[in-house]
């Protein structure tokens, strides 16, 4: 006993630091995207907003639906994700303020560079899904309520096919994050929609390529929403105004678009000045 | 097999150059592990031994059920930390979400029940070998309990490393009330899930190689301490 009893001051002593650590820091919780994470936008951007303000960004990066989902039960400060009805139904719920553009890129379909279900080329992503679904070429969805995942579902439904009735068969929903869902598609030979960010960055590319791009329907808005205090009180009103400000201000559009994978420029930024 | 190449060479690289990143990482995985076990090893090996010793209705069913909550989901667990703790949930004013103590607690009661089951079983056997002795000194339940914990100290070791190997090898809880955050809350196992969905499998492996170094490391420090120990006792 005299053991245990000695650990409990050490485990005091852990919790009690581990706590001062976390509330010392000026900091705020973003709740945004794989995407913009794992394309490494925020690695760069990040450091300069925190170096100018002293304020750190803490980004919790899931699917846009999960993360609307924890704004909602207010464990965020400041959404940005990519997917403009589910921003302004989150506005419209009043549970957040005014939503911004930030910048946009687009989604790309990819698929296995021998392409036997023909679709390189196609003029819309439409076509594309149609030629997809005909051949019942192997299809890697994300399926997890993502940005990606509703816009893909979206461009289904305008091509007039539900995917949903073959889930299992040649359409497979890996239920995960943009590269899982690209490591998956890698290992099977399988199409996938994905944003360009992600793409560029990914390593494990395998034997997929670039398919099908250059369709206005392609097009991936980013936005961004101060979390309403109204609802959340203890949200960090001030300081996630103050990056929000930053991220649409000159500054931060700057760095954005300065942004690049591989040479190639990942995100093109487009606040509307004065919004 | 490239890719298991290049997670070796990566691995050394990382070690080698003891990348400023990879120390956090490490140094927070412990850092939330080891308290985690400390706190679950606080609890479980008095309830262990206190579920072996005393006789109460509902206890065979109490034994099962603990002995179950082994095999715990941490996503199960993650979540359910994450509804507790969450800004809408009951504890949400403490604002612990996505820190490290919220992945301690997550970890905690992964590894409580493997403590306290494993410690049950170990007091159970002492306790067939040395009742009638302890009885006949008129020693009850209650004085046995820190007798038998200590006589049975070295073996209690093995329990404690049993869960120091579940809470440092799962990601599940710990990415949902952690959040993987840089700098803050991202671990090994949760840095290594991100490596993996960013496609960079021989870092994500290379990584995986630093996090089984690190768990061999610590087994063999404390065979090494547990056996002088033992030596020094006998």
């Amino acid at each position: 006993m005299r053991f245990t009893k000695s650990l409990i001051p050490v485990i005091a002593a852990l919790l009690f630091t581990l706590n001062a650590h976390a509330a010392d820091d000026k900091f705020i919780t973003v709740a945004s995207t794989t995407s913009t994470a794992n394309s490494g936008l925020f690695d760069v951007i990040l450091p300069v907003f925190t170096k100018k303000t002293g304020i750190e960004v803490r980004v919790v990066a899931v699917g846009t639906g999960k993360a609307i989902r924890l704004a909602r039960s207010g464990d965020a400060d400041v959404l940005f994700v990519h997917h403009k009805p589910s921003e302004e139904k989150f506005v419209a719920d009043g549970m957040g303020m005014k939503r911004s553009d930030v910048m946009y890129n687009d989604f790309v379909m990819v698929g296995p560079a021998s392409d036997p279900a023909g679709i390189k080329g196609s003029e819309t992503a439409e076509a594309a899904l149609k030629k997809l679904a005909a051949a019942k070429a192997p299809f890697a969805s994300r399926g997890d309520d993502s940005g990606t995942n509703k816009k893909e579902l979206g461009l289904w439904k305008a091509a007039g096919i539900n995917p949903k009735t073959s889930s299992g068969t040649w359409y497979r929903e890996t239920g995960s994050g943009m590269g899982a869902t690209l490591n998956v598609a890698s290992g099977m030979n399988a199409y996938a929609l994905t944003d360009r960010a992600t793409w560029l960055k990914f390593k494990n590319k395998g034997d997929l390529a670039i398919l099908v791009e250059g369709d206005p329907k392609l097009f991936n808005q980013y936005g961004i929403i101060l979390v309403s205090a109204e609802k959340h009180p203890h949200t960090k009103t001030a300081l996630g105004q103050k990056f929000i400000d930053w991220i649409i201000g000159a500054e931060g559009q700057t760095e954005i678009s300065n942004y690049q994978i591989l040479g190639n420029q990942a995100f093109f930024a487009n606040a509307k000045p004065g919004s | 097999m490239t890719d298991i190449s290049a997670a070796f060479a990566t691995a050394i690289q990382l070690l080698i150059t003891l990348d400023a990143n990879l120390i956090e990482i490490v140094g927070l995985s412990l850092q939330v592990s080891i308290s985690a076990v400390a706190l679950a090893t606080v609890i479980g090996l008095p309830m262990g031994a206190a579920l072996a010793l005393f006789k109460f209705p509902g206890r065979g069913t109490l034994t099962v059920m603990l002995n179950a909550l082994m095999g715990l989901p941490p996503v199960v667990v993650g979540l359910v930390v994450y509804l507790l703790l969450s800004r809408s949930g009951p504890l949400g004013v403490l604002g612990l979400l996505f820190t490290p103590t919220a992945m301690i607690i997550a970890q905690a009661i992964l590894v409580t029940p493997i403590i306290a089951a494993l410690t049950r079983q170990v007091v159970a056997d002492l306790w067939v070998e040395y009742a009638e002795q302890m009885r006949s000194l008129g020693a009850g339940p209650l004085r046995a309990v820190p007798a038998l914990l200590y006589d049975a100290r070295f073996t209690l070791v093995t329990a404690v490393l049993a869960g120091f190997g579940r809470a440092s090898a799962e990601v599940g809880a710990v990415m949902i009330v952690g959040g993987n955050i840089d700098h803050v809350t991202r671990v090994m196992t949760t840095a290594i899930a991100l490596e993996v969905s960013k496609g960079d499998l021989a870092l994500a492996l290379g990584l995986g190689i630093v996090l089984i170094g690190l768990s061999l490391a610590i087994n063999a420090a404390t065979f090494t301490a547990k056996q002088r120990a033992e030596a020094a006792w006998t």
